[in-house]
Formats: structure tokens, C-alpha cells, sequence
């Protein structure tokens, strides 16, 4: 999904998922996905309900080891089981979850430095330090920094989250729902910061979002899942009104249930 | 509603008028509230004056059976003249310094571990305490050097033996019992097939017969001249019929820890055992706190069945102290009077301290 100019010859991007299919019993959660993207560039996926958005994301984090297919993250490999070169991988790589997953026995600094104090690449004091460091860069206060989880509201536990993902400065960024249950201003403001911290250092990012506006206007890139397959991927530049309308149909199709979604126009081609 | 919407009345100045306006609010609330009050009242009026009566009043603590013959209440008597054949059964009498030492240093050992959990400066000594406290009781209790005549560990008996086959009962079966829940969810299926026929194996049958084939049937089956000591497998039977059950209790807790925590895990690439350490037991385990302490509670009562294969636990003993004289045996009243307050007193014990450990976690808790 690398911009129009570059398409036809892009001998090494940061991440290619090619052909990527896992199942789930009978249930095929991921269809023959493709997406590729280069280093820097942002994607937003969006899509209804089930479509398989966070289920690719745990297949590249390597939560779920893919059933065909493959992802080459900074050209290895990552979508089979690999014990030994999982730490490296996982290093490369940091992650938001939709429900935030902090660790709640801990303090926010102990969560957002969680792996260099396990790793030990970090003293406690450095660790802590550089915690505070990070709680400045997505707007909490310094007090924060011993409270637990539990202490904050969800804005400021999504904020936490973010502070760990980026706490390794990772090549590759993935948000989960970033702005879920956030009121349109905080999504707004929390949107905004993502921005700026992935210009900032360079990081490539993937971000689900139910948003089409955050979408278009944040994101270089847009692809949209419906039913485990890739729908629509392109540039954010190439979405004009027709596509935009037809886009946020289909996103909204899940508001009215599984059986209007399969009516919906998705072998048509048109777009695709 | 216009009488709810009056503001409430301030309290009276004097103590009298501050209890009625509360006994008002609090006793005499309605038809139904004064009915169960008066209830009650009359219940503990009808119950209390002879327990009193018969407990304190007419008792004596003599320790003669004349003295007991003459008095209308409780023979506390038996329990003074027998106390130390009840707290300490067969133990060789002269030596019953060493199993109330022992006792003392266990309950010592116990009560600043469970206190000190709280405080860096005293944790640090926890694991010290019990390295070398356990050995030192040992010591006590086997004897056989230094001085100290060796007591064969069927002479013993009594709350040294009811409290050492319960605390090393809970320190054995707690983690088996985890490994036990752990194995259930597994993804190998050859371990999880294991701890599944483990746990519905052990959970099907009383721990009477898991006490009886560890007595009887398991000796059968050793080779000749192999002995197991009979206290040992009376523990092994407890620590095994225990674990299946906190297993069971543990899996809830795991359960409960919701999938994304599982997840953050993985996706930081944390090995099994470190993410479970750091993250998901932390978790579990506090969830389960009240389940589990219920399950040692059950078992520290249930330690009195080991009587069935002629171990004299502390309940035991007061069965022998009965019989050791035909003229105490009708004061059966008392001394399991005497039993059931020293078990309430751990039990209760016990929950006392659950009740704290779960306020004193509450911290971190899900809101």
C-alpha cells in the first residue's frame, strides 16, 4: 500500500502481510489478506464488527501464529511460532489494546516500562525516569507515575497505554481502537498525539478506528475489512466523496446486523 | 412523601436521648423490624442466663473429679487436670517442653509471615524464618541429638500435630494446587488430561478413604522392607486431597483475568511462566482470596479424621483424655466445649485475616 509513485517498484518496505489466512475452527477470521507499507507511513484499517481488524493486528504482534500466509517484518518472517527470535520481534513492535491491558498489580511507571525493567536493559531509577519522561509526552502529570491503573479514568488509562507502546521507541506502532469510549474531543486530542509522536521518531503505525473522519484525515493510508478480507485499501488522498459515502455505508452496514452487510456491495469491484 | 422530605432530627443532647432516637431508627423500624427485635431478645434471654450459669457460675476448675461431682455446672476440671495430655497426647511427658516450644516457634513463624507480608523490611526474613524455623522444630519434635532423647513421631500428638499437619499441609497444596489449575488449562493435552483425571479423582472421594488407602492400601503395594512413615502418608493424603480442591479454586481465579491481560503478555513476548508470575497470578490469586481460605479452613478441620488411622491429632486427644479415666468419660460436654473454642479461635482466626489480606489489596483492584 505504498503511495501511487512508488507502487510499481518497491523492493523492501517495513512490513508485507501477503496472502495472510487464520482460522478459528470453522470460522475464517482472516481471508487471503495483503497490506504492505513502508517505514513512516501510517494505515488506518477501519471496518464493521467481526471483520478480523484485531485479529490481523494479534497475528502481526504474534499473539495468534498465522494458518497461510506470511508477514516479513523488517524482513523476517514473524507469522510462524519462533521461540528464540519472538523477543526480537516483539522488541520491534509496540502495541495498544482496545481494553487497555494495563497490568493492574503495578504502578503506571512499572506498566509503561514493563519490558525494559523485565528485560533488564533498564535500572529501576532510569526505568522510572524515563516513565515520567513519557507520561509528559501524552499529557499526564508527573504525580501519575505511582498511582495504579485503577487510579485514573479511562482517558487517562488509554493515555497510559500509549505511554507504554511507545515506551521501547518501536519501529512499529499498533493501536487497537485508540479513541473506543473517549468522547469526540479527548479522541480528537489523543488522534492529534499519535500524529505527532509517530512524525516525531518515525514510527510506522496501524491504527483500527470506527472512525471515518479520523480516518481520512490523520492516516496516510486507509484499508477497510469486511468479513476477514481486505474491501477497499488505498491512499487517504484517493478517497474522494463517492468512495467516502460508499465506505461509510459499508461501515455502518454493522449497525444493522450481519444480513445487510452480506447484501452489501462487496464483489461488485468497483472500488477494489 | 411529605414525611421523607422532612430533614431528619437532630440528635438530642443527652446519651439517653441519642439511643432512642437511634434504637428508634435502628430496633423499633416498622411492625416487622420491633417483632424481630423482641424476638431476639427474648431468644438470648432464654439462651444466655444458663449458658452463663452452667459455664461460669456453678463451674469449678478444680482438677478432682470429687470437686466436679459436687458442683450443678461445668467440669473445667477435666480440662485442667488432663490439659496436658489434651494439648500434647502420648508425647513422653517429661519432654513435653520441646512440642510446646515447637508450637510456639510455628505460630511465631506463621503469624509474622502473614503480618509482615505488608512491609519490605520485615519480608525479606520471610523465607529465612521458615528455612530455618522448620528444621529447628524438627529438631524439637524428633530430638535424638544434642541431648534430646529421640521421640518416635507416633508418640506424637495433640495441637503440635494438629497445627504442623495443617500449616505444611497449606504450604505443600497451595502451589501443587496451582500447578494442578495451571495443567488444566494447558495446551499440551496429554497434562491437561492428567490434571483433569487428578482433580475429578481425588474431588470424587472422601478424605477418609484417601486417608485410609495412604494408610492401609499404599503400604501393600511397596516393595518388602520399604516403609513409609504412617504420619507422612496421613500428610502426603492431606496435602493431595487439598490441592485437587484449591486447583479447582485457582482455575476460577484464572478465569476471571480478563483475555487482554493474557494478550499484553504475549505481545511483549514474555515466557509462560514469567508472564503468569508478573501478570496473571497476581491477578487470579486475588480474586480468589475468599474461596481459598475457605478451602484451608475445611481443611484444618477436617485434619481430626487422621484419629481413623490412630494418630491423635488435637481433637483426638481430648477423646483420649476421656477414656484415659472411666470417672472423666461423662464430662464429654466439656472437653469438646474446649476443642471447638480452641478451632474456632484458628478458624476464625483465619477469616479475620482473609478479610484483611483482600482490603489490603484492594488497592490495585478493577473498579
Amino acid at each position: 500500500m505504498t503511495n501511487a509513485q512508488s507502487d510499481t517498484q518497491a523492493p523492501a518496505s517495513f512490513i508485507t502481510v501477503d496472502g495472510l489466512t487464520k482460522r478459528f475452527g470453522d470460522t475464517v477470521a482472516l481471508n487471503d489478506v495483503d497490506l504492505r507499507l513502508d517505514k513512516g507511513e501510517t494505515l488506518a484499517i477501519i471496518g464493521p464488527s467481526a471483520a478480523g481488524k484485531s485479529v490481523l493486528m494479534k497475528c502481526i504482534v504474534g499473539i495468534y501464529g498465522a494458518d497461510s500466509g506470511s508477514i516479513i517484518l523488517n524482513g523476517d518472517d514473524v507469522s510462524k511460532p519462533n521461540a528464540e527470535a519472538r523477543p526480537e520481534w516483539a522488541s520491534q513492535i509496540g502495541m495498544l489494546f482496545q481494553q487497555n491491558a494495563l497490568f493492574d498489580s503495578l504502578t503506571v511507571w512499572e506498566n509503561i516500562c514493563f519490558r525494559q525493567i523485565e528485560a533488564g536493559t533498564m535500572s529501576r531509577d532510569d526505568a522510572k525516569a524515563h516513565a515520567i519522561d513519557l507520561l509528559g509526552h501524552v499529557g499526564l502529570a508527573e504525580e501519575s507515575a505511582v498511582l495504579k491503573p485503577n487510579d485514573l479514568s479511562g482517558g487517562m488509562q488509554k493515555r497510559v497505554g500509549i505511554a507504554r507502546a511507545i515506551s521501547s521507541d518501536p519501529a512499529l506502532l499498533l493501536l487497537d481502537n485508540p479513541t473506543a469510549g473517549l468522547d469526540p474531543v479527548l479522541s480528537n486530542h489523543i488522534e492529534l498525539m499519535i500524529a505527532k509522536i509517530a512524525k516525531q521518531r518515525g514510527t510506522t503505525v496501524i491504527s483500527i478506528t470506527n472512525d471515518m473522519q479520523i480516518a481520512r484525515h490523520r492516516y496516510q493510508n486507509l484499508m477497510m475489512m469486511h468479513d476477514g478480507k481486505v474491501y477497499w485499501s488505498g491512499p487517504t488522498s484517493a478517497i474522494d466523496d463517492a468512495h467516502n459515502e460508499h465506505l461509510t455505508q459499508m461501515l455502518n452496514g454493522s449497525a444493522q446486523g450481519p444480513i445487510s452487510m452480506r447484501a452489501g456491495k462487496r464483489n461488485d469491484g468497483v472500488y477494489a | 412523601m411529605s414525611e421523607n422530605a422532612k430533614l431528619p432530627p437532630l440528635p438530642t443532647g443527652t446519651v439517653t436521648g441519642r439511643a432512642v432516637t437511634w434504637a428508634k431508627k435502628n430496633l423499633f423500624d416498622g411492625w416487622f423490624n420491633t417483632l424481630l427485635t423482641i424476638g431476639s431478645i427474648a431468644f438470648l434471654a432464654w439462651l444466655i442466663p444458663p449458658i452463663i450459669e452452667w459455664a461460669i457460675i456453678n463451674a469449678t476448675l478444680e482438677p478432682s473429679i470429687e470437686a466436679c461431682s459436687e458442683v450443678t455446672g461445668a467440669c473445667w476440671g477435666f480440662v485442667n487436670a488432663n490439659l496436658r495430655l489434651i494439648l500434647f497426647g502420648t508425647y513422653p511427658y517429661d519432654e513435653q517442653w520441646r512440642p510446646l516450644l515447637a508450637m510456639i516457634i510455628l505460630i511465631g513463624i506463621i503469624c509474622a509471615s502473614l503480618g509482615g507480608v505488608k512491609y519490605p523490611s520485615v519480608r525479606k526474613w520471610i523465607i529465612p524464618m521458615w528455612v530455618i524455623g522448620v528444621p529447628v522444630i524438627a529438631f524439637l519434635m524428633w530430638g535424638g541429638f544434642l541431648g534430646l532423647t529421640y521421640v518416635q513421631n507416633s508418640y506424637w500428638g495433640g495441637l503440635p500435630l494438629t497445627l504442623i499437619l495443617s500449616s505444611i499441609g497449606i504450604v505443600f497444596a497451595f502451589p501443587f494446587g496451582l500447578l494442578l489449575a495451571l495443567g488444566r488449562q494447558s495446551n499440551m493435552p496429554a497434562l491437561k488430561t492428567l490434571s483433569v483425571v487428578y482433580i475429578e479423582v481425588i474431588r470424587g472421594v472422601p478424605l477418609i478413604t484417601v486417608l485410609f488407602m495412604a494408610s492401609v492400601m499404599f503400604p501393600l503395594f511397596l516393595p518388602d522392607g520399604v516403609t513409609i512413615d504412617k504420619l507422612l502418608r496421613a500428610q502426603i493424603g492431606i496435602i493431595m486431597f487439598t490441592a485437587a480442591y484449591l486447583a479447582e479454586v485457582f482455575r476460577g481465579g484464572l478465569q476471571a483475568v480478563p483475555r487482554g491481560q493474557f494478550e499484553a503478555g504475549e505481545s511483549l513476548a514474555l515466557p509462560y511462566w514469567k508472564s503468569m508470575r508478573l501478570i496473571i497470578l497476581p491477578q487470579a490469586l486475588r480474586l480468589v482470596i475468599p474461596p481459598t481460605v475457605n478451602s484451608f479452613i475445611s481443611m484444618f478441620k477436617d485434619t481430626t479424621l487422621v484419629v481413623i488411622i490412630g494418630l491423635f491429632d488435637f481433637l483426638g486427644t481430648v477423646k483420649l483424655a476421656l477414656r484415659s479415666d472411666p470417672a472423666w468419660t461423662k464430662y464429654y460436654v466439656e472437653g469438646y466445649a474446649f476443642a471447638a473454642a480452641i478451632f474456632f479461635l484458628i478458624c476464625f482466626s483465619m477469616a479475620k485475616y482473609s478479610a484483611y489480606l483482600e482490603k489490603e489489596l484492594r488497592k490495585g483492584e478493577r473498579r
